[in-house]
C-alpha cells in the first residue's frame, strides 16, 4: 500500500516536471524577435566570407563600425559603394569623400546581386541572433542539479557523520577495556627502550658497525653525488613569465606553426623569442579569447577575464591602440623570461638542426603544444647531446655536396646509414671550441 | 644539542625543498659561462641600456642582402607595386619546393591549403573574411607589396621571411591561384 502511494507521487512529480520542461521549451522556441532568420543567416555568410576582413558590426577594424550603416547611408547609395567603389567615387563627391577613411581601397564587389547586398545590409541592421535566456531557465538549471547529483552539502555532511561515528565507537571501546580492567598499553616507552638495546647492541657487534658505516658513506655518497649532478642542469624549469602566453592555444588548438613564431630558427643560431609586431600579426584583429576559454598558469586557473588582459599586455607592448585601431609609437619591451640556456662553452646551432636536420622541435623541447606554461623539457646536458648523436642517422638522399664523403663513410663503417656520431658529431670540436 | 639537531633537520628539508623548486634554476658552477659578458640576442639592456633586438637603421643593408622595399604602403604603392615589380627569381622546382614548404609555415593557417580562405583559423571561426585567390586580382608585385606591408586585417611578415622566401611564396601562391580559377 506505501509503495503504490509512492509510486502514485513519483508519477505526479514526474509529470509535472515534464510539463513545466515543455512550457520553457515552447517558450523559447516560440519567442518571436521580429527578424527574418533566414535573410539574416544569409546575410550573416556573405558578410563573414566578404566583408569581415576589415569591417565589424561594433568596432573599427580597418574600415568603419557597420551596424546600423543603413542608418547613416541611403540604400541606392551603399549599393553603388558596394558594386564599384572606385567608379562611383569618380561621380558622387561623398564617396570620395569616403574613400579617405583608410589607407587601402575597399575592393569591388561586382558578382554580389542587389538582393545578397540587402541581405547583408539586413544582417548589419538587426545583428547577430540574440539567444535571450527565457524566463525561469535557470530555475530549470537549479532543478537538474537536484535531481542529478547529490549537492556538495550532503557530502560533507555524510563525511563528517562517519567521522563522528569513528570517535564514539574509539571512545566506546576504551571504556570497555578500561572496565574490563586492562591498563593503557605504553607503547611509547617500550619504542624507546627497543630503541636503546637495539644501539647497545650494535655497538658491541664490530661486523654491523662496519656494515652500518659502510652504508652510511654509499647513501652520503650517493646523495652528494646526486646533488652535484643537478647542478646546472635546469630540466623542468619553468619560471613565471611577464605574460599569461599559452603555447597549447597557440601551436595546440590553433594548429599555428612553431616557425610561424619562432622564424629565425630556419636560418640562425638561435630560435630568438618573436618580436611584437608577429603577436601584431593575428592580434590586431583579435582583441580578445573566445568564450570559456581556460588556462592553467602557475597553479591558478585564468578564465576569459584574466586572459584579456593579457592581450592587453601586448598591446601596451607594441603601442597600439585597440579602440583607435593604430599605433602611438610608445613601446615598451616584453620582458620574457628564457628558459633554455646553454653555458658559453657549447656551441648549438638550430638552423643545422632543424632546416638541415630536419628534426622536429618537439624531439628536444617536448610536447610544447600540451603545455600552457613552458617549462624546460630535456636536460640540455652532454650526455643528452651525445645520445641522440649516437642513435640518429643522417639523411643521405638529395645531398649532394656530401653525396662522396657519405658514400665513403658508410663503406669504411659497413652500413648503409651514417649515423652523426659516424660523421664526426662526437668529435670535441665540433661543439667545444 | 637538540636545537642542533633540528637545524640539520630543516637545512636539509630547505636544500631538498629548493632543489625542486621549478621557478628558480638550479644552482650554477661558475655562473659567468651561463651569463656572459657579451650582449644576448634579446638582452633587454644593450648598448646604451637599449634593447639589442632593434629595427636597424634607416637604409641599412644585410650582408648578402638585397636593398630595402622603399614602395610605400598607400593605394598609389599598391598599384605601383602591382604594375611595375618583377620576380627575380627562376620559376623552377626547387623554387616552387622552397616555397610550398614556407607557405605551409606562413600562410596555411589562415588562407589554406588550396589557397581558397578556408584555412585552420577560418574555419574554425577565428578569422572571418579571408579572400579565395582566385577573387581577387592580385599580381606578383601586388603579392610581394602586401607580404611586405600587410593589408586589411593581415600583418607584415616580412620580418618573418627572407627576400627569397619571399618570392617563393609567391611562384607557390601563383601556382594556387592558377588551380583555383581552372
Amino acid at each position: 500500500m506505501k509503495s503504490v502511494a509512492l509510486q502514485s507521487k513519483l508519477t505526479t512529480v514526474l509529470l509535472k516536471s515534464l510539463t513545466i520542461l515543455l512550457f520553457f521549451a515552447f517558450s523559447v522556441s516560440s519567442y518571436s524577435q521580429d527578424m527574418d532568420e533566414n535573410r539574416q543567416k544569409e546575410g550573416r555568410k556573405l558578410f563573414r566570407s566578404l566583408c569581415a576582413s576589415c569591417h565589424k558590426l561594433d568596432k573599427k577594424l580597418v574600415g568603419p563600425a557597420l551596424g546600423g550603416v543603413e542608418e547613416r547611408r541611403e540604400n541606392s547609395w551603399l549599393k553603388s559603394w558596394i558594386k564599384n567603389n572606385a567608379e562611383f567615387q569618380k561621380v558622387n563627391a561623398e564617396a570620395a569623400e569616403a574613400s579617405l577613411y583608410a589607407t587601402t581601397a575597399m575592393n569591388a564587389f561586382p558578382q554580389l546581386t542587389d538582393k545578397n547586398i540587402d541581405d547583408i545590409l539586413y544582417y548589419t541592421t538587426v545583428g547577430e541572433i540574440k539567444k535571450v535566456p527565457a524566463p525561469g531557465e535557470t530555475s530549470i538549471g537549479g532543478n537538474v542539479v537536484s535531481d542529478g547529483g547529490a549537492p556538495s552539502w550532503v557530502i560533507y555532511f555524510l563525511a563528517g557523520a562517519i567521522v563522528v561515528a569513528f570517535l564514539m565507537i574509539a571512545g566506546l571501546l576504551k571504556q570497555v577495556n578500561e572496565l574490563k580492567g586492562k591498563k593503557k598499553p605504553e607503547i611509547q616507552s617500550n619504542l624507546r627502550r627497543d630503541l636503546q638495546e637495539l644501539w647497545a647492541g650494535l655497538k658491541k657487534n664490530t661486523f654491523l658497525k662496519v656494515l652500518g658505516t659502510i652504508f652510511a658513506l654509499l647513501m652520503g655518497a650517493y646523495i652528494v653525488f646526486g646533488m652535484l649532478f643537478s647542478v646546472g642542469v635546469d630540466q623542468g624549469y619553468q619560471p613565471i613569465q611577464p605574460i599569461a602566453f599559452s603555447h597549447k592555444i597557440h601551436s595546440g588548438e590553433n594548429k599555428i606553426d612553431c616557425q610561424y613564431c619562432h622564424s629565425s630558427a630556419k636560418h640562425s643560431k638561435h630560435s630568438g623569442i618573436p618580436s611584437v609586431n608577429v603577436c601584431m600579426n593575428c592580434h590586431m584583429a583579435i582583441a580578445e579569447v573566445a568564450e570559456g576559454t581556460e588556462i592553467e598558469w602557475n597553479g591558478q586557473i585564468y578564465g576569459k577575464e584574466r586572459l584579456d588582459r593579457e592581450i592587453a599586455k601586448v598591446y601596451d607592448a607594441a603601442g597600439w591602440d585597440p579602440e583607435e585601431l593604430e599605433y602611438t609609437g610608445e613601446e615598451k619591451p616584453v620582458k620574457w623570461v628564457r628558459i633554455h640556456n646553454l653555458p658559453d662553452l657549447v656551441y648549438y646551432n638550430h638552423a643545422q638542426h632543424v632546416t638541415v636536420g630536419g628534426i622536429k622541435c618537439q624531439k628536444c623541447h617536448g610536447p610544447v603544444e600540451e603545455m600552457d606554461e613552458m617549462y624546460q623539457y630535456s636536460p640540455l646536458t652532454m650526455g643528452w647531446c651525445i645520445n641522440c648523436h649516437r642513435e640518429t642517422n643522417v639523411d643521405l638522399k638529395g645531398n649532394e655536396y656530401y653525396a662522396k664523403i657519405h658514400d665513403q663513410l658508410a663503406k669504411q663503417y659497413g652500413v648503409e646509414k651514417v649515423t652523426i656520431a659516424q660523421l664526426g658529431g662526437l668529435e670535441c670540436g665540433k661543439c667545444h671550441y | 644539542m637538540k636545537n642542533f639537531k633540528l637545524v640539520i633537520a630543516l637545512v636539509i628539508v630547505a636544500s631538498i625543498y629548493s632543489c625542486n623548486d621549478k621557478k628558480t634554476r638550479q644552482a650554477q658552477y661558475m655562473p659567468d659561462m651561463y651569463e656572459s659578458i657579451p650582449y644576448k640576442t634579446d638582452g633587454a639592456k644593450g648598448l646604451g641600456g637599449n634593447p639589442v633586438n632593434r629595427k636597424p637603421v634607416d637604409g641599412t643593408l644585410p650582408r648578402g642582402g638585397t636593398p630595402a622595399y622603399d614602395i610605400a604602403n598607400t593605394i598609389e604603392g599598391y598599384d605601383q607595386a602591382k604594375a611595375t615589380l618583377i620576380s627575380p627569381l627562376e620559376k623552377n622546382e626547387k623554387n616552387l619546393d622552397n616555397g610550398k614548404k614556407m607557405y605551409a609555415i606562413y600562410c596555411i593557417s589562415c588562407h589554406g591549403k588550396k589557397g581558397d580562405g578556408n584555412g585552420y583559423l577560418s574555419t574554425s571561426e577565428k578569422f572571418a573574411g579571408i579572400p579565395n585567390y582566385k577573387d581577387r586580382d592580385i599580381t606578383e608585385g601586388s603579392i610581394y607589396h602586401v607580404l611586405i606591408h600587410g593589408k586589411g586585417v593581415m600583418g607584415s611578415h616580412s620580418g618573418q621571411l627572407t627576400y627569397k622566401e619571399r618570392w617563393q611564396i609567391i611562384q607557390y601562391v601563383e601556382v594556387l591561384r592558377a588551380d583555383l580559377l581552372k
